[in-house]
């Protein structure tokens, strides 16, 4: 999130596009009202009328995966209507950069496409002879950004858009109406989303659709702003920070890869810009390889950057690593945590990849539908040679820890109650599993030297290791006194200082009062709370904040002003997220996006894999033709091996889609197991309408089997009248919605939704298409 | 003045946490339930079930949702028609059941008009909200109202929650409910639960105008003159047995479930 959950309150439009806020993060309801109090309104923007739909002021029913049709004609409303915030476009973001004269869109593709892939050297910007990027703040060169996205998205025309949406024109002019009045400068649009946005072929630029929005109407850096990202789970935002996925470090620093950065100077030359925050990224990199490898960890020897893993210029995420295991690449696995055999896309292949694996090590609180793998359903437990192991872990109330929630705040928890049985804290398994590693490298081995030059020493034997000594290697240290750093601005590329996570610098900068443990409620203020734990990076709780003011530093929103100039200098209810020291006011104007090099946002990236700008493709399966373009899909997404044919319009009729309810969470395998939850709702069950009910003769509360080419599985149907078919270019579709909750073990099993779901996704991200495939359903 | 729970269905987002922490604090079991059509589950109300969500979907295609629960009425028909006096007045204002003097015999279940009390086949003894008297004693709030998340449950003086309901009903008259309502005021000569509606009680399956048979009374009258409990005990046992075994056919006929 830019901005954070208790920011809320002080919007004035809230659009929840791909996210069932009410229903899957019901907290966040409590601030949303609060803004409601004020007459703010709530637009929901779903297939289905939702828990969030049916409170909702507004509601939009929208075909899944054509999100960024939607948002492209919002964004054609906005410059059309003249609704955009002009001084704040010409100043904060790059709408007035030229463009190269290379580039160029044609049919769907942008300049530099050839064989699945794009060469992006035209999505630059035409230089000055000082090497500088041509600008045009009048914004009237017909390459300047502000022009190009014009273009761009006066095809997204309402006919065009409701055609492709499915949505009534009259629903379209109303949600435009509305939302698109937060360009006035002092109202605060809010775009919340989650997984219905990402999951897709497209989803990476499904986000940067809701950015280029936010960005037109003025609302990033602003109270009751912002693009704001409802995490799924409670620590995921903590686990994304600490690099759980493979092409990163902790801190978003990027892997290194083998081929591009064999040796440190490598790394620093290409990974380091020459401009933006980013410039200090060998302090952030040196300082965690100091965090890992301690003393061994020199100037001479490259800090031990020759100990780091570098990758192989192959994709490793998780559809890659399942298609790796189904090809028998793969000798073994720790499932710590996590349940594929139910979550993961095309579940009952990933079930079958898990086959070939010599060995598993599942750690969670009950025996998973992938723990259990070897005794699934139709399974031969005789045929499968996997050993499983099954650690039982804590939960989360039974162990020390933080979690960093949705807003970037990072909150201390403290251990409730004793695990039961032989449950153990992850960190305590990470501990054992790692000292039994350093036994068995020290007999010998291929390259113990990483392994044995660790800089690990939280606890000796089996005791519980001290997450105290783990939470100051995260906050960093001075390697001298082992004293704890303020925060990251003092952080060092020479070696003097350690860190294990840059951007979480500072949440655990004082061993007596760790502001993470902090529970101080502000008295007055707008809501920052800024002693209520800490929020990454610097405790700053709404980021580019510098854009809340106008250049001069008068705040667009006197009524709730995060930081603005007043008397001559910067008053502030939020840490300043630009260089507030350099003043007047104007001088930081153009520069209020500290990340980027241009220091400016961006309406146009250079960055993605598959456009500078927010294009709408069909989903990778769809029952209609695109009708923008004659690039049916995104043209480089990636078609992985097991995937297989693709289902067809004739035989797979109806669009399939997936989500969670309320009362189960995830993989179900918490909550499918606590009678309390299930009993609510305990069985798998399908959604459809009730026209493709009659049509099929199905009855509420019958059996029914739904399929895809990947597989078919069994469901109660729900008939409802919350779910409608959709006029869709002139054709009629149905939907079938799903939550995918269920899986074979627990106290009450069903079949997974995601036996459904394709090995196809994003070209940036590779996160699966689990929200817009085709199926068919019958009578059971 | 007792205090009341005030329900404003218009801000439930259905998340059932009322059901659960109702559950988690009274600790009553979970039942083995179907799915059947309905995110409403358990269907009904039951003697381990004294909280649940109601949701209704309308010819219009709205989605209501209504958190269900004893309504602790002024006028309780299950108070006068207890033969046991099993239930009974607290001081809170609330109806309390008195799971010692219970005899299972379903009376209470026949006449409430909003299906409130069901017995266990189990443990043979009637169950209900409680008004969670431990807690309110204590100065605490409904374990339901302290758990929901965004006000839709508040707890309090009756006067002060009927002026909010009717401050709310206002709003959402303005905001084009114009249909919106309040439920509990008068109902059964007033309720424990004050529910701000945008529709018709129907919509959420309330009954429009609550009440049961006069002949009810008769159970009281008859308690009244008897005097000790002895006697209520000889005379109720022979009737209520009767009416238990009723009460046991028309529970199976209505195909609810309990544990």
């Amino acid at each position: 999130m830019t901005n954070h959950w208790i920011d809320y309150q002080h919007s004035d439009v809230i659009m929840a596009i791909g996210v069932n806020t009410a229903e899957n993060h019901p907290m966040s309801m409590r601030w949303i009202d609060r803004a409601r109090e004020r007459g703010a309104k709530l637009i929901s923007i779903d297939p289905r009328l939702t828990r969030t739909a049916a409170v909702a002021d507004l509601w939009l029913p929208l075909r899944p995966g054509t999100d960024i049709a939607l948002l492209g004609g919002l964004i054609n409303y906005t410059i059309e209507k003249e609704l955009y915030q002009r001084e704040y476009i010409v100043n904060y973001t790059n709408a007035a950069y030229i463009l190269d004269s290379g580039y160029f869109f044609a049919d769907g593709i942008f300049s530099g496409y050839a064989e699945g892939s794009y060469n992006r050297d035209t999505w630059s910007y035409e230089l000055d002879t000082e090497g500088n990027p041509r600008k045009d703040p009048s914004l009237q060169h017909p390459r300047c950004v502000f022009q190009v996205l014009k273009d761009h998205y006066a095809r997204y025309d309402a006919e065009t858009v409701c055609k492709i949406v499915g949505c009534s024109r009259e629903d379209f002019e109303l949600v435009a109406s509305t939302y698109c009045a937060t360009g006035a400068p002092d109202k605060a649009g809010n775009i919340l989303y989650a997984m219905g946005i990402t999951q897709s072929t497209h989803g990476s630029q499904n986000v940067r659709a809701t950015a280029v929005l936010q960005l037109l109407l003025g609302n990033i850096g602003i109270p009751g702003g912002g693009v704001n990202a409802q995490r799924g789970e409670a620590n995921v935002q903590g686990s994304t920070d600490m690099a759980m996925l493979y092409h990163i470090l902790p801190g978003y620093l990027n892997m290194p890869q083998g081929m591009d950065h064999p040796t440190l100077a490598d790394y620093n030359a290409k990974e380091t810009p020459a401009s933006s925050y980013w410039s200090n990224k060998p302090k952030f990199l040196i300082s965690m390889l100091k965090a890992w490898w301690g003393e061994k960890a020199t100037p001479e020897n490259d800090f031990c950057y020759q100990w780091l893993p570098k990758l192989d210029g192959k994709n490793h995420s998780h559809i890659a690593i399942f298609e790796a295991m189904a090809r028998g690449e793969i000798q073994g696995m720790f499932v710590w945590g996590q349940n594929p055999a139910v979550g993961g896309p095309q579940a009952e292949l990933e079930r079958k990849a898990l086959e070939n694996l010599d060995w598993m090590v599942a750690v969670d609180l009950f025996e998973t539908e992938t723990a259990s793998f070897w005794r699934r359903p139709k399974a031969d437990p005789a045929s499968i040679k996997t050993e499983v192991f099954l650690l039982p872990a804590a939960a989360s109330y039974e162990k020390d820890g933080s979690v960093s929630n949705s807003g970037r705040w990072i909150q201390w928890r403290h251990k409730a109650i004793e695990p039961p049985g032989e449950a153990k804290s992850d960190l305590w398994i990470a501990d054992q599993l790692y000292k039994a590693l350093r036994y068995h490298y020290s007999l010998g081995g291929v390259f113990p030297d990483p392994i044995l030059g660790l800089n690990w020493d939280y606890g000796q034997g089996e005791e519980e290791p001290d997450i105290e000594k783990v939470a100051l290697e995260i906050n960093g240290y001075e390697i001298e006194n082992h004293k704890p750093l303020e925060n990251f601005t003092k952080l060092a590329a020479d070696g003097s200082t350690a860190c294990g996570c840059w951007i979480y610098s500072g949440y655990y900068n004082d061993l007596e009062d760790p502001p993470a443990k902090r529970r101080i409620r502000e008295q007055k203020g707008i809501g920052t709370h800024a002693d209520w734990a800490f929020a990454w990076p610097l405790n700053r709780r709404i980021l580019y904040n510098r854009c809340s003011s106008d250049p001069s530093g008068k705040p667009w929103n006197p009524k709730v002003p995060l930081v603005f100039w007043e008397g001559g200098e910067w008053r502030m209810n939020d840490v300043p997220d630009f260089a507030w020291k350099d003043n007047p006011p104007e001088n930081t104007a153009q520069s209020p996006f500290i990340m980027l090099p241009e220091l400016q946002a961006r309406l146009f990236s250079p960055g993605m894999a598959d456009g500078p700008l927010p294009e709408h493709y069909e989903p990778a399966e769809s029952p209609v033709h695109n009708v923008l373009s004659s690039q049916q899909n995104n043209p480089v997404i990636t078609w992985w091996q097991g995937l297989g044919k693709l289902a067809t319009r004739e035989d797979f009729p109806y669009i399939g889609t997936t989500y969670r309810v309320s009362e189960h969470w995830q993989s179900g395998i918490m909550t499918r197991n606590s009678p309390w939850l299930a009993e609510m709702a305990p069985e798998m069950f399908v959604e459809i309408s009730v026209q493709l009910a009659e049509k099929l003769g199905i009855s509420n509360g019958s059996q029914v089997f739904v399929s895809t080419p990947r597989g078919e599985i069994k469901a109660v149907a729900y008939v409802t009248r919350r779910l409608k078919p959709m006029q869709v270019d002139g054709k009629l579709v149905e939907i079938v919605g799903m939550p995918w909750h269920w899986g074979y073990r627990g106290l009450f099993p069903g079949d997974s939704a995601n036996v459904l779901t394709p090995h196809v996704g994003d070209p940036n991200t590779t996160i699966p298409e689990y929200k817009a495939f085709l199926c068919n359903i019958r009578r059971a | 003045m007792s205090n009341v729970v005030l329900v404003d269905t218009q801000k439930c987002m259905a998340c059932r946490g009322c059901q659960v922490a109702c559950k988690d604090w009274n600790r009553l079991p979970a039942g083995v339930t179907k799915f059947r059509g309905t995110y409403t589950n358990p269907p009904t109300l039951q003697a381990h079930t004294w909280n649940h969500l109601v949701f209704s979907e309308t010819d219009k295609g709205r989605w209501l949702f209504a958190s269900l629960s004893c309504m602790h009425c002024n006028d309780a028909a299950c108070i006068n028609v207890c033969p046991m006096g099993a239930l009974q007045r607290t001081k809170a204002g609330t109806v309390w059941p008195d799971t010692d003097k219970c005899i299972g015999c379903s009376i209470c279940a026949q006449y409430c008009p909003f299906h409130v009390p069901q017995v266990s086949k189990a443990t043979n003894k009637m169950g209900k909200c409680t008004g969670c008297a431990e807690r309110v004693s204590q100065g605490l709030k409904p374990a339901c109202v302290t758990t929901c998340p965004n006000g839709a449950l508040l707890y309090g003086e009756r006067g002060a929650m009927l002026k909010q309901a009717r401050e709310r009903v206002e709003v959402l008259k303005a905001q084009g409910f114009s249909g919106a309502n309040i439920y509990g005021e008068s109902e059964m000569n007033g309720l424990g639960r004050i529910y701000v509606l945008t529709e018709t009680p129907a919509a959420y399956g309330l009954p429009e105008a609550p009440g049961y048979n006069a002949t009810a009374w008769v159970w009281q009258l008859a308690r009244r003159p008897l005097g000790t409990l002895t006697t209520i005990g000889l005379f109720s046992g022979l009737v209520a047995g009767f009416l238990r075994w009723r009460g046991e056919r028309m529970q199976q006929r209505r195909g609810d479930y309990t544990i």
